[in-house]
């Protein structure tokens, strides 16, 4: 980055050439920005680099990693979050996780994997720390005005305006709380598990975890081994595949079988079988029965949650009817009485820097996006990230953005051509990327299935090929 | 570029233990870390005679690998062209900064393997052995013994120039080992490599008195990666360990300078 002599802005080494409500305006010309500094956004600059784009990377946060950075306000870590995915799934496809790591890495591994990283590929000199995105406009030209400060609201505030923009600031920080009759009136402790740290908050108390998703899994694990006594409370009736399965990372064994061709049905029966042989029924301790095949969401990854109910350390209880002062009343009319209450209940995507309509956001908060990344008629826009893959997520967003990178190349070398790939992806706006019919709850909606998925990447990217462009 | 990998995800290579060798400069000027490659047989040691330590005076941090089964590396009888070039892969993404991977002989089809799985910021391919029927056919007697499972006869007379003493010849050519024999197998197959991730430049040098790459092998491999190659006559097979060592290695040194 060149510093100008005198006056003007610094960091765009130059006057500001136009203004926006009476602020000046910094062209940053054919310079990307990207949002965020986790994975999401370090695979987007890496690769948008690659394509030779400039990047400017904003990062409220002093440090990269994102969601993996335990030091971070908003990361949802806990001190015994695992990978639920392998290594081969988990690693970005062109940056192997090393091999004396375990199958299932730590999050302190994961974040030791960002950073090395992010050093590798020289990111950190694009980045700027400590600085939040407050607003992000289109300009003419589908270009994009983008208005940041410091984190917190000290200084003031700058706007600067890039080629294209990608939202990379994560969706797994913004705590969903359900509501509850008479919640408020609760004497005991209610956290959500964004809050939960570490499994010491736990020891000695009557917990009762609400979710059974992989977060919720994990405390009630915790708290079988420290708490006083726990209750895991869920909605419906999943199936729960351990770690690892005939011998080998079940993901792995999963893959064999797509390896191998096999159709779905069959895949759902083995599976079922494999099962029913190794984990058994398990309404027997308790627990609702899967009202859903396998693979039709996804399934929950914890070896160690039937270990425990095994035990008869973890009770699992239905669904939260209301709060009373000292006690809580579940469907069904049992009364239990708690003293911390962990809502494992997930997270909402938030975008509150860029107005809801141009991303297509409905009132549930869903945004429209084709593939989950790219919104309607703003070619120069992507959303990273925005995936629950039944595999790990960094080769998925690694490929958007390769494909994001390659698209905004195509619109400087064959235009007419990268404009038939917009609308190709228009079309297929409201497509889903599951294997199998996924359960239309609404926290599924951005579940995918990473075979499905990728497919569509490889067709996108086969379009995006230059070589193709000429002949 | 392939996207799918359920074949690689579903079944992941071994872990291995691998012998690193490296020569790095006193003074980190910042420039890039080469990776060298040995061959088939060789190991990090024919790099460790002489370049690495002169890539590192030029500053240049260097480092050498040896593939699974070679040199003082973990022994794999059973591995895989996939598994060598995972050991690649594997080395270069440890290392601090994005590495240029220079590759040698068949270690260059190697090289060019891991190219489809790791972002090089450039790769440098020495006498490269791709394999197939030609390469087979030009060394019938290297290769033949291969083809039932025995090691390929790398005899000193067809590695080395004559102006390397014989003495020193015969004592690098006791020191080489073998590749496994499912390697070997798919050497001679021939598979055409993935084309390489993050588009980067790729130099070819070799020797037309190779005897065992011919000047027409060499001139396909710099046509795919769209150039021509950098020659030394009047050098054997092992540029890195021949009397001459120093004329490839300053010539590549120069290279990645200038494309710097």
């Amino acid at each position: 980055m060149t510093y100008s002599a005198g006056y003007g802005d610094p960091e765009s080494g130059g006057p500001a050439t136009a203004w926006r409500d009476g602020w000046p305006v910094y062209d940053r010309s054919g310079t990307v920005c990207v949002i965020g500094a986790g994975p999401s956004g370090l695979t987007a600059m890496k690769n948008l680099k690659e394509q030779g784009f400039g990047v400017d990377c904003y990062e409220r946060e002093t440090s990269v990693g994102g969601a993996w950075n335990w030091r971070h306000d908003r990361s949802p870590v806990y001190s015994s979050t695992h990978l639920i995915s392998s290594k081969p799934f988990s690693q970005f496809p062109d940056f192997p996780m090393p091999d004396s790591w375990a199958d299932y890495p730590k999050h302190t591994q994961v974040l030791e994997y960002l950073e090395h990283y992010a050093d590798h590929f020289d990111l950190k000199p694009h980045i700027w720390f400590g600085t939040e995105v407050v607003k992000v406009e289109p300009a003419e030209g589908d270009r994009w005005d983008v208005t940041t400060r410091s984190t917190g609201g000290y200084g003031g505030e700058r706007i600067h305006r890039y080629a294209a923009v990608v939202i990379a600031n994560g969706h797994n920080w913004s705590p969903k709380r359900p509501e509850y009759e008479g919640l408020e009136d609760f004497k005991g402790e209610v956290i959500h598990a964004a809050q939960f740290k570490d499994a010491a908050q736990l020891r000695g108390r009557k917990v009762l975890v609400v979710g059974a998703g992989n977060t919720g899994c994990d405390i009630a694990v915790e708290a079988a081994q420290q708490a006083a006594r726990c209750w895991h409370s869920s909605r419906r009736g999943y199936w729960y595949t351990p770690k690892y399965a005939l011998g080998r990372p079940a993901d792995q064994v999963n893959d064999t079988m797509l390896w191998l061709r096999l159709p779905l049905r069959l895949r759902q029966l083995i599976a079922h079988r494999t099962l029913k042989t190794t984990v058994g029924d398990l309404t027997r301790f308790g627990l609702p029965k899967p009202d859903h095949k396998i693979f039709e969401t996804h399934t929950i990854t914890n070896s160690q949650l039937i270990y425990y109910l095994g035990h008869g350390a973890v009770t699992p209880v239905p669904d939260i009817a209301r709060f009373h002062r000292n006690s809580v009343e579940l469907k069904g009319g049992e009364v239990i009485e708690p003293d911390l209450v962990v809502l494992a209940t997930g997270y909402h995507p938030v975008f509150e820097f860029i107005d809801g309509n141009l991303l297509g956001v409905d009132a549930s908060g869903r945004p429209r996006l084709a593939m989950h990344a790219f919104p309607k008629r703003l070619p120069t826009l992507a959303v990273a990230g925005l995936l629950q893959p039944d595999s790990g997520l960094f080769p998925l967003v690694h490929w958007q953005m390769v494909a994001f990178a390659r698209l905004l190349r195509m619109r400087e070398a064959a235009p007419a051509k990268a404009v038939a790939v917009q609308r190709r992806l228009e079309a297929e706006l409201d497509r889903k990327w599951t294997g199998a019919k996924v359960q239309g709850t609404s926290r599924h909606w951005f579940e995918i299935s990473h075979t499905v998925y990728l497919k569509a990447i490889q067709r996108l990217l086969d379009e995006l090929s230059l070589e193709g462009a000429v002949k | 570029m392939k996207v799918i990998r359920t074949r690689e995800w579903a079944f992941p290579v071994a872990p291995a233990r691998r012998e690193v060798r490296r020569a790095t400069p006193e003074v980190d000027e910042g420039r890039p870390p080469l990776l060298f490659v040995p061959g088939f047989g060789h190991g990090a040691w024919v790099f460790a005679e002489h370049w690495l330590e002169h890539a590192a005076d030029r500053g240049f941090p260097a480092y050498a690998v040896s593939l699974r089964g070679h040199g003082e590396s973990a022994a794999a009888p059973k591995a895989t062209l996939r598994a060598y070039a995972h050991d690649v892969a594997q080395v270069a993404a440890s290392l601090p900064r994005r590495a240029v991977i220079v590759g040698h002989g068949a270690g260059a089809l190697v090289t060019a393997h891991a190219l489809a799985r790791y972002p090089a910021r450039a790769a440098v391919l020495l006498s490269p052995v791709f394999g197939g029927a030609g390469t087979a056919l030009r060394n019938p007697m290297l290769s033949l013994p291969a083809l039932f499972g025995g090691g390929l006869r790398l005899p000193a007379g067809q590695l080395f120039s004559r102006e390397l003493p014989a003495g020193a010849a015969r004592g690098y050519a006791t020191r080489l080992g073998r590749a496994s024999a499912r390697a070997q197998w798919q050497l001679l197959r021939g598979r055409t490599p993935q084309p390489p991730v993050g588009d980067p430049p790729v130099l070819v040098v070799g020797s037309p008195d190779d005897r065992i790459v011919s000047d027409a092998a060499l001139r396909r491999v710099a046509r795919a990666y769209g150039g021509a190659p950098l020659l030394f006559p009047g050098m054997g097979h092992d540029l890195m360990l021949d009397v001459r060592w120093r004329e490839p290695i300053d010539a590549i040194l120069d290279w990645l300078e200038k494309s710097a």
